[in-house]
This record gives structure tokens, sequence and C-alpha cells, in this order.
């Protein structure tokens, strides 16, 4: 035990120790933070997606980046009723609304999208709403009437007759200084929505929700499904975390158990183990993987068994055998030998832990290679069809062409965070190599 | 040049006659049971592929809608059969096919049949995808993309390796100098495959930048003359070797710079050295020499690796290789494509192993005395 802990003091003298070890907690931290914060069965409907991102603008990148870069780019506003600005005019049968709907615009850009969204209550028969637009220069703009429904929303920026009214498309239109110029510029102030409407029942409600769709969003941006990417990247981590440990698990353990039974029993034993390593080394993992995804499911969980079956005889068995061929005829096994210690013994308590030092590095090193390989398959379109992960928001990407169309946030996001937990277990076990290899160390 | 050094330190430790025949049969000996024993290597591991693949009975029902399209085809061109009698033609026609085809057996005598095909390259009709000439048979399909993907992964192999083996050299010489320090921190690089590199390549060269093309293998519409046609692909080689050699690079340097380093001190080394021998020969001679055998196994674990990452650097870079193919089949859920794509990595594969057994034959000393202990 002592070894461990003098390899751990050790450890502070190697900075690149340290910073992968910071990398490690953070994302550990990420994780347990995401797990706690954003329950499962949330995180897994939210990234159904559908109607709950209806207030979320379509691809906008995050806040920050644009920010950074010196822009101005508009978020997104969302404008509720305000009950005390709506006047009510109760008369036989019904009443009469009018519910202004006012927001400062001092942004650089346009908005992406115009849309209100109506909720009636209570009612039998559709209201009737009448919409005009204010802008800040006083002019006013008649935005046509509608008969609405439960539960209904004017997309006015596919008004195709307003289009034609004013020149260009609705939501550029009707923020621009000047109508007609080339190119449009935005004119800054106070806007104002209001919306007459005839409701035909005294008790029932309407409420209005005006969305100009902004060009930025939150600290991750939005993706072509108006899917906060924050959702895919918070829980991307754990995902890929706990990818990445059980599979390096699972293949370093079962592979190091392998091996000393091979060495220990030796004969027919160590030469089946040995011809189902050559086996499984001309077997490709990732046509097979794809093969698999493709045939039965895409399972993560799957994915996971399949990597580990095929991880058992990898080429390592090889490198472990070396290293405990010698060890088998080492004094202590044949001490352990000669009290009556039995086979499984011999091969548990007294081979394997002598290579563990060798392994751990090794084990740390596995774990992001793992990490990309579910990332490699998200990237293939071999995801698991429901878990938000790194893998399929650049899957995602890639088929919205998100480089050609310049988001690149959507690209390099989660890239950064693959990156990331790449180098923090890389790091960490290159240092650990150094420590635990003395071989290596001497040099 | 190996040939002969070899000879001259045979001939030291026993002057044996004709020593060049002698040797030529001792590895054409075993190069002949490395090719039997992979033979039944890749036998072993088609098999496993079959039974995977028709766990579920894929491969059967593939089949069947195989028959089954091929015969209402022979049964609608012939004008002889009445209409109403065509339904029930085809129904006797396709249970005659399937005795004739034994898939009323079972499996267990079938996945023979199909080991047998597949061991023979007849790997059958692709569902939906094509050969660029038209074909529908998948061997075509495959050995269309086939020399693409070899282009692309052996000069990228071949530019990790060598430029790595001389780096290393050069570093484990100035052990402990900067480069060398920098090199070691690098290493940890290596955990991003290389399709991740090529994503920031495509980003930073292709659309920040844009002087290289972002993805294919030759510009469109393909340059008429030869050689402006191997420009234009060099030009599109560019950024995905480049993905795979820094991806590669750093660590393949720094696990043979330590490899180097355990070797250097061997006593025999330091004997060279204090007879004074000139540092490129020690390099070449004393270091070199002894630990080509486990540099080339290294290789090969590395090559294999790369051929599974083949798969989406192609798909990333839309190089038109077996990556991609196999892409565009889980795409078209094309079910003998990717099948196809399995047994032909494993004979890449396979292939690979052999190519550097026989490298490992030509080059230990011990094959060519005949003294191989059959375990390394």
């Amino acid at each position: 035990m002592s070894r461990w802990s003098a390899g751990l003091r050790q450890m502070r003298r190697y900075p690149s120790a340290v910073a992968g070890m910071a990398i490690i907690v953070f994302l550990v931290g990420v994780a347990i933070y995401t797990v706690i914060a954003l329950p499962y069965a949330q995180a897994l409907d939210a990234w159904r997606g559908g109607d709950q991102w209806r207030m979320h603008p379509a691809n906008a990148s995050p806040v920050w980046t644009d920010r950074i870069a010196g822009g101005n780019a508009p978020p997104t506003i969302t404008v509720a009723r305000d009950d005390d600005a709506t006047e009510t005019e109760t008369f036989e049968g019904g009443q009469r609304l009018r519910l202004p709907l006012a927001f400062d615009y001092d942004y650089d850009g346009f908005p992406t999208e115009l849309t209100v969204f109506l909720r009636a209550e209570g009612m039998e028969r559709p209201a009737f709403v009448r919409a005009t637009w204010l802008r800040p220069d006083g002019e006013e703009i008649a935005l046509g009437g509608h008969r609405i429904s439960d539960g209904d929303r004017l997309s006015i920026s596919q008004d195709t007759a307003l289009e034609d009214r004013l020149g260009a498309v609705p939501h550029i239109g009707l923020f621009s200084a000047e109508p007609g110029a080339r190119p449009p510029e935005v004119l800054p102030g106070r806007y104002e929505l209001v919306l007459d409407a005839i409701v035909f029942d005294e008790d029932a409600r309407l409420d209005a929700d005006l969305v100009a769709y902004g060009r930025v969003h939150g600290l991750a941006g939005t993706d072509h499904q108006r899917r906060d990417l924050s959702v895919a990247l918070l829980w991307g981590t754990p995902i890929a975390l706990a990818f990445g440990l059980l599979a390096a698990v699972g293949t370093t353990v079962t592979t190091l158990i392998i091996a000393a039974i091979g060495v220990w029993y030796g004969r027919w034993v160590d030469a089946i183990i040995q011809r189902l390593t050559e086996v499984t080394m001309i077997l490709p993992i990732l046509p097979v993987l794809v093969m698999v995804g493709t045939l039965y499911s895409t399972s993560i969980w799957l994915m996971l068994g399949v990597v580990i079956l095929l991880g058992i005889f990898s080429a390592s068995i090889k490198m472990y055998r070396a290293m405990l061929l010698p060890i088998r005829e080492s004094p202590y096994i044949e001490a352990a030998r000669a009290y009556g210690a039995s086979n499984i013994r011999i091969v548990m308590r007294y081979m394997i832990p002598r290579i563990l030092p060798v392994l751990i590095p090794t084990f740390v090193t596995l774990i992001p290679t793992y990490v990309f390989l579910e990332a490699s398959l998200a990237v293939l379109g071999l995801g698991d069809p429901v878990l938000p992960t790194w893998g399929k928001v650049l899957n995602d990407a890639q088929s919205e062409g998100a480089l050609y169309n310049g988001y690149y946030y959507w690209v390099v996001s989660p890239a950064i965070l693959l990156m990331l937990t790449g180098l923090g277990f890389a790091l960490f076990g290159f240092a650990l190599d150094r420590i635990f290899n003395p071989r290596l160390r001497s040099r | 040049m190996a040939e002969m050094t070899g000879q001259d330190r045979a001939g030291e430790r026993a002057p044996a006659p004709r020593g060049w025949l002698r040797d030529a049969q001792l590895v054409g000996a075993f190069v002949l049971r490395r090719v039997f024993a992979l033979m039944v290597t890749v036998l072993i591991g088609v098999y496993l592929t079959i039974v995977v693949a028709n766990m579920g009975g894929q491969v059967d029902e593939l089949r069947e809608i195989q028959i089954r399209s091929d015969v209402s085809e022979a049964v609608r061109a012939d004008p002889e059969i009445p209409a109403e009698e065509r339904g029930e033609m085809v129904e006797r026609r396709v249970q005659m096919e399937r005795e004739r085809l034994n898939l009323d057996q079972p499996f267990i005598l079938r996945s023979v049949d199909y080991l047998r095909r597949a061991m023979l390259l007849d790997l059958g009709r692709a569902e939906q995808m094509h050969s660029d000439l038209g074909s529908r048979q998948v061997y075509a399909i495959i050995t269309e993309r086939l020399p693409a993907t070899i282009l692309l992964f052996g000069t990228a192999n071949m530019l990790v390796f060598f430029a790595s083996i001389f780096a290393a050299l050069g570093l484990s010489r100035r052990y402990g100098s900067l480069t060398d320090r920098t090199v070691i921190g690098l290493a940890p690089s290596s955990a991003a495959p290389g399709w991740f590199y090529g994503i920031f390549l495509i980003l930073v060269f292709a659309f920040i930048v844009p002087i290289l093309p972002a993805g294919g293998m030759v510009a469109v519409p393909p340059p008429e003359s030869p050689w402006a046609y191997a420009l234009s692909v060099m030009r599109h080689m560019v950024l995905p070797v480049a993905a795979m050699f820094i991806s590669s690079i750093f660590i393949s340097i720094y696990s043979w710079r330590t490899f180097f380093l355990i070797h250097s001190s061997e006593d025999y080394v330091e004997m060279a050295r204090a007879k004074g021998l000139p540092s490129g020969m020690i390099e070449r001679r004393y270091i070199l020499r002894p630990t080509l055998p486990p540099i080339i196994t290294s290789f090969l674990l590395m090559l294999i690796g790369l051929w599974s990452g083949a798969i989406i650097l192609e798909q990333v870079f839309n190089w038109p290789g077996l990556g991609t193919l196999l892409f565009q089949a889980i795409g078209h859920r094309d079910t003998p494509v990717i099948i196809g794509g399995v047994v032909i990595f494993a004979y890449l594969l396979a292939l690979t192993v052999f190519l550097l057994d026989f490298l490992y034959a030509i080059l230990d000393p011990r094959v060519r005395v005949g003294f191989e202990g059959g375990e390394r």
C-alpha cells in the first residue's frame, strides 16, 4: 500500500499529471452536477425535441462567442400578455380585448423569425384577432385579421402577403429603418404589437406570447430542431465517462485475468487463448460494431457489450502474457504452491497483483479511446437512439452542413469537450506510466 | 542488404555452406506455416461474423428476398404464363429454389455454405447500392473503392512509420533536450483519432483560410491530363493525411524513443561506443537492427487501429473509399454490403498481419537459422 501512496505523492511533481487530474475532476464534477440538476428522464424527454422548444430560436450561436467578437446580435425576446396593460370591454355574449405587447429592440441584427403564440381557454367559438405593428418612428402596419381557435399561432414571418407589401421578409421588413434599403438596417427603439381581439365568451381568457427569435442563445446555442445544445453537451459528459470507464474496466480486467489463466494453466488452455486472440485481431472492431448496430440495435449497452467482447481477446493479451511468463517461474509462486494454494488463488492473488502497476496507466489511457469510439459510432449515425451525446451533436452538425453554413459553434463545442476528455485522461495516464513503470523512470 | 548482413552473422556463428538457399527454404517454410495459420484464423473470423450476422435470421431473409425477386422477374418475363397463374408459379419456383439452395436445412449446415461463399469473396448482391459502373455485385462495389482507401492509408502509414522512426532515433540521441521534452509533452494529443483532427483541419484550412479542398478525391470535373489529375488527388490528400499524421505521430515517436533508449544502454552498444564506431553505424547496426522485429509488431498494431479509424476519417473527408462505402451502406441499411465490408476488412487485416510476418521472417535472423521459438 505504501507503494501506492508514494506513487501518488510523486504525482505532484509532474505538472502534466496535475493538469490531467484537474481536467478529470472538472469533468466528473460536470457529470455529477448534470445528473443531479437535469434528471435522466427529463434530459431524454428534452432531447426528443418537439413543441417544448418552440420558444427557442433555430441554429442560434452561443451568446458569449458573439459578445467576445464584439457583436451585438439579438437574443430571443419573448413578450407575454401584461394584465395591467390589457384593456377589456365586456358586451353581451362576449368581450373585446386589446393586448399591447411592447418591447425594446436595440441590437445589430434582425430577428430570425417572428411568431405570436395564442392560447385561448374556455371558448366555444373561435376568437377573432386583428394585429397591428407599431414602430418607434410612429408608423403603423396592419398585420391582418385571423380567426383563432384553441392554442394557435400567428406565423408573421411566413405571411407572404405581408412580405409582398413590405418588399422584404416580414421579420426584416418590420424592423428596417428604411424600407427597401440594401442592405437593410435596424431601426432601434420601442416596438409594439397590438392585438385587438373579439372573444365570443364572457369568461374566456386569451393569452398571447410574442416571440422575436434571436440569433444567439444561452451558453451553447441551439441546433436545427431548436433544442438547446447545452442539454446534449452536459449529458454527454456522464455518458462519455461511464462508457469509457466501463469499457476500459471490462476489457482490461477480463483480458488480464484471461492472460493470467492462460499463462498459469499453459498447454491447451494457453493455445486456445492464443488462437482466439489471433482471430479477434483480424476482426475489425468498428465494422463489426457497424454491422451489429445496423442489424440489431444501436443501444449504447449493446455496443458496450460488443466492445468488451471484442476487447477481451485483444492484442494486449500477448503483452500481458510476456510479462506474466517470467512471474510464473518466480520463487514466491513456488512457495505458494508448496503451502497448497489453489490454482485460482495463485492466479488472482499472486500473479495478477504483480502486474497491476503496469496495467493502471494503460487502463487510464484506454478510457479516452473508448470515449472516442462511442463518439465515432454516433458520428456514423449509429449513436444510441435516445441518449444525448457529444457524438450525436457532431453527427447532427455534419448532416446539417454546419461548417458550410458557418455554424462553427455546433462542431467546435462538442469537439472541445471530447478533446478535453481525451487530453485529461491521456496526460494523467502518461504521467502514471512514468511513475509506475520504473523501467522508464530509470532513464 | 539485409540479406547480406544476416548472412555475415550466421557465417560468424557457424560456417554454413550455401547459406542463402537454406535461408530461403527456412523463410519459405515459415511463411507457408504462417499463411496456413492465417487462413484458419480468417476462416474462424469470417465464420463468427456470419454467425453474428445471422443470429436474427438476417442473412436468410436476404437470400429469400433475392430468390423471390429473381424468380418473379423470370416469371414476369415469360409471356407464355397466363397472368392469373403467375402468383402460384412464383411460389412454386421459390420453393424449388429454396430446396435447391438448401435453405430448408438447419443453420449449422447452411452456415458452412455461407462460409464457403464468403471465403471465395462471393459476397452476393447489394440491395440498393451499385458500383459506379452499374454492377450490383457487392464484390464489384467493394473492389472499386479499395484503391482509394489503400492510396490514402498507405501514404499516411508510410509517412508516420518512417518519420517517427527517424525522429525517435534523433530524440534518443538528444535525450532530455527541449525538443525531446516537447515531443513527450505532445504525446497525449494522440488520444484523439484522426477524424477528430480532420474536423479542425477542415474548419481551418477549408473554411476559415480556404486554401485546400474540404473533401473528395479529385476536383470536379476531374482534370483531363494525368499530371493534373495526380496533382488534384494530391491536393485532396493533404488534409486527410495530415489529420492521420497528427493523430499518430507523437505517440509513435514517444513509444519508439523509449524503446531505443532502453536498447541503447545495452552492453553491446556501450561496447561499440567504446570501440569508437561512428554514431550512424551504431544506430543502424547496434540499435536499429536488433529492435526491428518489435518495431514491426508495433507498426502492425498501429495499422490495425488505423484500418478501423479509416471509416470515419473517410466519411469526414468524403473520400470515396471503403469507409465512406460502409457509411453509405448504413444509410441505405444495405446489409449485404455491410457484411461484405466486414469480410473485406477482415481480409485486409489478415493481409497486413501476413505482410508483416513476412518482413519479420526476413528481418529476424532466428527464423533464418531455423531457431524459431514459436513465441514472440
